[in-house]
């Protein structure tokens, strides 16, 4: 009796998380004629895959933009944190808890308190506009919450692992090599994810730092296709799933380390 | 040794300390400076001339009837926004850590819409609400209403000028929006919670006669209590800087029902030019994620040291 | 040291490639879609025949109406690299933007040595002019105070004469909306329809010369008629479709050209859109100007000017020069779907909605539209945006009045 009461209100709410899911895939795979507001539920008679093409075709420059952003981006934003974690979790240094903090509330700033400076910032150095300026701003607001994952990851690695190492003789850079780095990769992993994921899904500074559309990445494209001339449902619908598409198969394929990096920046506490 | 490591630590992550004191506090003190200037125009801004106006900026914000309402906006959608993916969030978690079959599956329904932008999501949900010229032509969520014979569940949503007081009504569908995309989120944070409480003590309440229900109000959730405060600061800050979702999804809406700071911050900024008056709201804006952020960082760091 | 030499020689292949591009000519502008890239493309390839050794560059940015490539073209200016020309709305978005800080030259020696200074409309001139001196051609023109309907409706409603006045117009909307149709559409989830619809309401309050004055500060805004263009949009208001804040302009236009709407009031973009979508101009849709406004032509028009400094002058004057010519003009309009600035164009080239336009054209008299970039500038038509769209939910004619005269005054026009 109490199954069947979870069970209902497991389905219950899943509904709720379907329904858009299913006016995404319904309209997507409509042909042009079949869409009529009357028509919104209805699934569709002749499945066409015009709309994804036709979305494809409009958006596909935009997603090379988001992948020439977010993958370069990600790479180095883990390292970063990677080397970052390694000292504020095993370099015992003077007010090393504080400055740590106060990197930290970097993470949590509206970006709005530091857009327009940034904005000139970027225009004095010539990268305004660029893919490459979107990658530096990535990057350096990316150093919070990767340095936040790797700290508390490594500091689940044993004092003693890289005491020894030092007392071997290896130094810094030695030890990072061959002692942490290869126990890292769980933690590679999430934050890889994670950053992907964010750094893909991003709009505002996407839509301030780049403004012509071949540079700007998807996210920024989808925005603009909504407010576009004309407004053929299907091809809106396929334009969202394209942008939804890459970090969900991300999150269908390892969703597991989605989840800590998720987690990291908040049961910590 | 230990000496050695130490400079060649610090030199490690002097990069990151200088970047983000540069990123994140120079350019706030600059966005602060600004917010006190007088550059409410293209052409101010060219000339470069900085005239220290003090707090007129701010003052006029709070005098702005747009301004009001994207304050009240805020509170309101903060508030039932909290709730609604906190509670959602603990009925998930509850019912999925009942393990029964498919409860994997499930939980991985529950989460998938974190991996979607803001932006799709309020592309989405912004068809589903539209509402349609009502009463003959329905759209959307009114359409399925009027299919399964419930009329009068019909209604403008997000471009109803109503409001309770001043809670504008247009709001909800933004919020059910954004309780879809992040009430996965509190549920992975509880489900977590829920595993970590010690099988012992759920024993010994069952053993003293307990019901289910009584052992989650006494005995989880009071457990639970740093996830909910967690859940409270993550949440809230996301909050009140919202601006992806809401400019996807609706804009500013009628009579700016559903406006907030960060599209008025956009607008102002990039629009109108008036970059002084869009620093001042971004500023406004860091104040309040301070407030909420800065004694949480004080307590975690603090917790750290025992 | 054969790979300095490699790096050497693919350094100096790249600068050969950038000096080869010195007799190049850079346009900055925003038409990225449908008729107006194809009309700029055209253009592009009839300035080849005549310079055909000029590379052109073309550097359009799409989005949000322009809201885009104004950002990006506010950046390069601040930032001293102009393009060598750019598309700008006539009047004020230029002057205020850039023409008072410095930033254009003026270009009246174009029109006197070409001898065109008579092909003009003079109130068009006087637009794009400051302190006697011109800044820019404007290339095309599209009217804003039309009202295009359904003409079905329009028989089922009894419509035999195009109304010329609010009574007659809200008389049809009202019979519209007793058979059930919406009266008149409106779609202002992008906040700015509604002061396109209010501006022509004020035309026809104030009239073309008290209206075209309260920009030059010779007339006050503190004007009766002004209150009184809100109570008519108040009344308009009861015709339109619930849900406008959630539609664009085209789902407006939409609703017309699906039998749902009987009118809609849009600048003549519409039009252009109404035959993108398979009707034909006065077949299945009419047209009439914003009653009150029949003797006045609500202006539009996209300009290109001179920056200092631009990297190739003479390159951006011959391209200026061109644009002034007929057969420029009667190009890149027809794709287009707008009218010729010059008023000695070929009328056989446009439909015949665009003739009726071209012949009020040269015969009207010429208003500035203020949404569109051409009245005021840019901080005062988005803060009367606000009050309006605040005002169409509220409809507080005292209210929205009080706060037009405090925007008025607060960008230096006279309210008392």
């Amino acid at each position: 009796m109490k199954k069947i009461f979870t069970y209902f209100f497991l389905i219950l709410i899943s509904l709720y998380i379907l329904v858009p899911l299913y006016v995404l895939l319904a309209t997507t795979f409509k042909p042009l004629q079949e869409i009529g507001i009357s028509d919104m539920w209805k699934l569709p008679k002749d499945w066409s895959l015009s709309g994804f093409i036709k979305a494809f075709q409009k958006l596909g420059p935009n997603l090379k933009n988001s992948f020439y952003l977010t993958i370069p981006a990600t790479i180095i934003s883990a390292f970063i944190g990677s080397i970052n974690g390694y000292v504020f979790s095993k370099v015992k240094f003077k007010y090393a808890n504080l400055i740590f903090a106060i990197i930290l509330f970097g993470m949590f700033i509206p970006y709005q308190s530091i857009l327009f400076p940034l904005i000139r910032f970027l225009q004095s150095i010539k990268l305004y506009g660029t893919i490459s300026g979107l990658i530096l701003v990535h990057v350096v607001y990316g150093i919070p919450i990767t340095t936040l994952i790797f700290r508390n990851y490594y500091s689940e690695v044993p004092n003693e692992l890289v005491e020894a190492s030092y007392m071997d003789g290896a130094g810094f850079f030695k030890t990072y090599t061959k002692v942490l780095f290869p126990i890292s990769i769980p933690a590679f992993v999430v934050v890889i994810i994670w950053q992907f994921t964010n750094i893909w899904n991003e709009f505002l500074f996407a839509v301030t730092v780049t403004s012509s559309p071949d540079k700007q990445p998807v996210t920024v494209a989808l925005v603009n296709l909504a407010g576009s001339q004309v407004v053929e449902w299907n091809v809106q619908m396929a334009g969202a799933l394209l942008t939804a598409l890459p970090t969900l198969v991300v999150y269908v394929l390892l969703g597991k380390y989605f989840i800590r990096g998720l987690l990291a920046g908040s049961v910590k506490g | 040794m230990r000496k050695k490591n130490l400079v060649i630590g610090i030199s490690v992550v002097a990069p990151s300390i200088i970047a983000i004191a540069i990123f994140v506090y120079g350019f706030i003190t600059w966005t602060l400076r600004v917010s006190f200037s007088n550059w409410n125009s293209f052409s101010a801004l060219l000339r470069g001339e900085y005239k220290f106006v003090g707090l007129r900026n701010y003052i006029r914000l709070f005098q702005d009837t747009r301004f009001q309402t994207d304050l009240w906006n805020t509170l309101f959608f903060t508030l039932f926004f909290l709730f609604g993916s906190i509670a959602l969030g603990i009925v998930m978690a509850i019912l999925v850590d009942k393990g029964l079959k498919g409860s994997r599956l499930f939980q991985n329904l529950f989460l998938f819409p974190m991996a979607i932008s803001f932006v799709v999501t309020g592309t989405v949900w912004s068809w589903i609400f539209a509402p349609g010229n009502l009463p003959n032509n329905p759209q959307g969520l009114n359409l399925l209403f009027q299919k399964l014979g419930l009329d009068n569940l019909m209604w403008g949503w997000y471009t109803s000028t109503d409001s309770l007081g001043h809670f504008n009504l247009a709001l909800i569908p933004v919020i059910i929006a954004a309780v879809w995309q992040l009430s996965g989120y509190t549920m992975a944070m509880y489900l977590a919670g829920l595993r970590g409480i010690p099988n012992d003590i759920i024993e010994a309440a069952k053993v003293d006669g307990a019901s289910e229900w009584k052992i989650f109000w006494r005995v989880k959730m009071p457990l639970l209590t740093p996830i909910t405060l967690s859940a409270l600061i993550i949440l809230g800050h996301i909050s009140l800087k919202i601006f992806d979702l809401v400019f996807a999804m609706t804009g500013s809406g009628p009579n700016f029902v559903t406006d907030v700071p960060a599209i008025y911050m956009f607008e102002l900024t990039f629009r109108s030019n008036r970059y002084a008056m869009g620093s001042a709201i971004a500023i406004i804006m860091l104040l309040f994620v301070a407030i909420v952020i800065v004694p949480y960082l004080f307590s975690s760091m603090r917790g750290e040291k025992r | 040291m054969k790979r300095v030499i490699i790096v050497l020689a693919v350094l100096f292949a790249a600068f050969s490639v950038f000096a080869a591009s010195e007799n190049a000519l850079e346009i900055f502008s925003w038409w990225t879609g449908g008729g107006e890239e194809e009309g700029l493309l055209a253009l592009f390839d009839l300035f080849h025949t005549y310079y055909p050794d000029i590379e052109i560059i073309n550097a359009a940015v799409a989005g949000g109406a322009g809201t885009n490539a104004k950002a990006v073209l506010k950046t390069r200016m601040l930032g001293g690299n102009p393009p060598d020309s750019f598309q700008v709305h006539a009047g004020m978005e230029l002057t205020d933007t850039y023409v008072i800080p410095g930033l254009m030259e003026p270009i009246t020696f174009i029109y006197k040595e070409l001898g065109i200074l008579d092909k003009f409309p003079k109130d068009l001139l006087d637009i794009v002019s400051y302190k006697g001196e011109i800044y820019s051609v404007p290339v095309n023109v599209h009217r804003a105070n039309v009202v295009f309907y359904n003409k079905k409706i329009a028989e089922e409603i009894g419509m035999k004469k195009e109304p010329t006045t609010w009574a007659e117009f809200l008389m049809y909307l009202d019979k519209a909306q007793q058979k059930g149709y919406i009266g008149l559409s409106l779609g202002d989830k992008n906040k700015w329809t509604s002061l396109h619809l209010f501006e022509s309401i004020v035309l026809a309050e104030l009239g073309p010369e008290k209206y075209n004055k309260l920009w030059k500060g010779e007339t006050s805004f503190d004007d009766p008629a002004i209150k009184h263009a809100l109570s008519v949009m108040k009344d308009l208001l009861k015709y339109v479709n619930s849900d406008h804040s959630a539609l664009t302009w085209q789902d407006a236009t939409r609703l017309v050209f699906e039998g749902k709407a009987f009118c809609n009031v849009m600048g003549d973009w519409a039009e252009g859109y109404l035959k993108t979508l398979g009707w034909k101009p006065g077949v299945e849709f009419g047209w009439f100007a914003v009653p009150g406004t029949q003797n006045a032509f609500m202006l539009v028009s996209d300009t290109f000017g001179l920056p200092k400094n631009a990297p190739h002058r003479e390159n951006a004057i011959k391209w200026l020069k061109f644009l002034t010519t007929v057969e420029a003009q009667d190009t890149f309009n027809p794709i287009k779907g707008s009218i010729p600035a010059r008023i000695d164009a070929d009328k056989s080239k446009y439909d015949v909605y665009l003739q009726w336009s071209m012949n009020d054209f040269s015969t009207k008299s010429i208003c500035p539209s203020i949404i569109h970039g051409s009245a005021a500038p840019e901080a005062f038509s988005t803060a009367l945006m606000d009050a309006i769209n605040k005002f169409v939910t509220e409809q507080d004619v005292n209210k929205a009045f009080k706060e037009i005269l405090w925007i008025a005054e607060d960008n230096g026009y006279v309210a008392d």
